[in-house]
């Protein structure tokens, strides 16, 4: 029966529910503290879209939504096709230094395991 | 009464717009009665705290409209509820709650708006959950470091904006925007953070609108300054829990995730309803908007004409207004009532 489902998309999973009150959300202070123009970020999607590993799944406005919100199961995952060229940063209408943040966030990444 | 009522007009309402009208009508030498129903004018700006967009304190802003009040030697009836008016012979009928009845040439409304009752909004829980309070009700405790939002003698921990209640809203019959709530929401969102500056705050929103001059940035400055956190998403309810705190549920619609939070505080957001009676229409033949606000004769051409000859719109009562606008929309109604006064229109 699973199988069966699976088969059309309909499995069931770990709820997706983003619980505020227990995630740690420590991790984009620590970023917003480096690089103070990560705050400004309104999340238009300009980054991702002009994003050169944006085929590999890396997307800036992404990654920095789920820090945010405490969700950093994948966050690792999705941040290591970074090639940090910095395409993003210069289409950014807030002026956030987008490649600083993600530079900032594998070497806390990086320290973290 | 030596003035000819031909050549008098009426001023319903001493908020800013009514204030701004009636200070153009004396400048001009115009004879003019402000009625205001509160025991002061005013209007909703007594409310308020601080102002949007530069954080002014309200009560200096108020005293400026007092002072012209005093300067223009204003003859306000304050305490005076207007009743009716009517429109026989060219001339208007104005009816106050004691019955006293005056004649006038022209009329100027410019009686406000009223607040939306957030307990209609059931699902937030207002005057049953006593962490659930409005952005007025928000103002006030402001005016009081004492109280604010102090639990327990303990600044709060988190505290969520909810925008758009009352606005925007099939369930409650507004559709349309209320427009000031957006940026008083940030405006509070500040003074929330700079009053508690350990409290996390977060607004929950639909879209923001930040139409007026210095509102962009004031959002910015909310975010990379007072890192306060903007959530696309409706609350879609609140409950309380164990200890009084306020558990509410939204959608994350940027992630597409539900998403549970618990804050000390819920504030909501409440929108401005028509303040016009609805009788006015019926004595008047006063036409309203879709959204029921008065109506005016030509968007482009016309602001401030109602569709009644001689009675014209200044301020929040002609749809949601910001304090410059409704000032300037007096100002503008006090010319165009002397314009049709003198026959000229
Ligand atoms: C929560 C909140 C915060 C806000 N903060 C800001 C801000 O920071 N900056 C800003 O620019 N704007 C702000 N506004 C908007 C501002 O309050 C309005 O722009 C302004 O009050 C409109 O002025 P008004 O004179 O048209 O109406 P009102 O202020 O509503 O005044 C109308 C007056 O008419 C009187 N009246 C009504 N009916 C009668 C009657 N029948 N007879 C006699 N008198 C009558 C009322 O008592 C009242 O005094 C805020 C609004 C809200 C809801
Ligand atoms: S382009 Fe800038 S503002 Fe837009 S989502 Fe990316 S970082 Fe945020
Ligand atoms: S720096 Fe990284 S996130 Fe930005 S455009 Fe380049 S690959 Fe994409
Ligand atoms: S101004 Fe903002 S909060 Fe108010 S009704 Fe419009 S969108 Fe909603």
């Amino acid at each position: 029966m699973n199988g069966k489902n699976d088969k059309w998309g309909f499995h069931t999973e770990k709820s997706n529910l983003i619980t505020l009150d227990s995630n740690d959300r420590s991790l984009v202070n620590i970023l917003a503290e480096q690089v103070p123009s990560l705050n400004s970020c309104f999340f238009c999607g300009s980054c991702g879209a002009t994003c050169t590993a944006s085929d590999d799944g890396m997307n800036f406005r992404l990654v920095h939504l789920l820090l945010r919100r405490g969700e950093l199961q994948t966050v690792n995952k999705i941040i290591r096709s970074c090639l940090l060229c910095g395409k993003c940063t210069l289409v950014c209408p807030r002026n956030v230094d987008t490649r600083a943040v993600i530079y900032n966030l594998k070497i806390l990444i990086h320290e973290l395991h | 009464m030596s003035v000819n009522p031909k050549k008098r007009v009426a001023v319903v309402g001493a908020g800013v717009a009514g204030i701004a009208a009636a200070v153009a009508l004396k400048r001009a030498g115009v004879d003019a009665d402000v009625y205001e129903k509160e025991s002061g004018p005013g209007g909703h700006l007594t409310r308020w705290h601080a102002l949007f967009p530069g954080r002014e304190n309200a009560a200096t802003v108020l005293q400026g409209f007092l002072n012209e009040v005093k300067e223009n030697r204003l003859d306000i009836r304050t305490g005076t509820l207007v009743t009716d008016i009517r429109k026989e012979n060219g001339l208007f009928r104005v009816t106050t709650g004691s019955g006293e009845c005056s004649e006038y040439g022209a009329v100027l409304l410019a009686n406000g708006f009223r607040l939306f009752d957030a307990a209609r909004k059931e699902e937030y829980g207002y005057g049953i959950y006593p962490r659930v309070i409005t952005s007025p009700d928000l103002e006030k405790r402001m005016e009081d470091p004492a109280t604010g939002l102090l639990i327990h003698n303990q600044a709060p921990k988190k505290v969520a904006f909810v925008h758009c209640v009352g606005s925007r809203d099939a369930k409650v019959g507004n559709r349309y925007c209320s427009k000031v709530c957006c940026i008083s929401g940030v405006k509070q969102a500040i003074a929330v953070r700079e009053q508690y500056p350990s409290c996390e705050v977060m607004n929950f929103y639909m879209d923001l609108r930040m139409f007026g001059s210095g509102f962009e940035e004031l959002y910015q400055e909310a975010q990379e300054k007072y890192g306060i956190n903007f959530i696309r998403g409706r609350v879609s309810e609140a409950a309380p829990t164990l200890d009084g705190s306020i558990q509410v549920k939204a959608e994350d619609t940027l992630l597409g995730c539900p998403l549970k939070v618990t804050v000390d505080w819920l504030i909501l957001l409440v929108g401005m309803e028509p303040g016009i009676p609805g009788s006015l229409h019926d004595s008047l033949g006063l036409e309203r908007d879709d959204a029921g606000f008065a109506g005016c004769r030509n968007k482009f051409l016309l602001p401030g004409y109602s569709s009644v000859d001689g009675l014209f719109l200044a301020g929040a009562c002609a749809g949601p207004a910001t304090i410059p606008d409704s000032v300037n929309q007096g100002r503008a109604a006090a010319l165009s009532a002397i314009h049709y006064l003198n026959g000229k229109v």
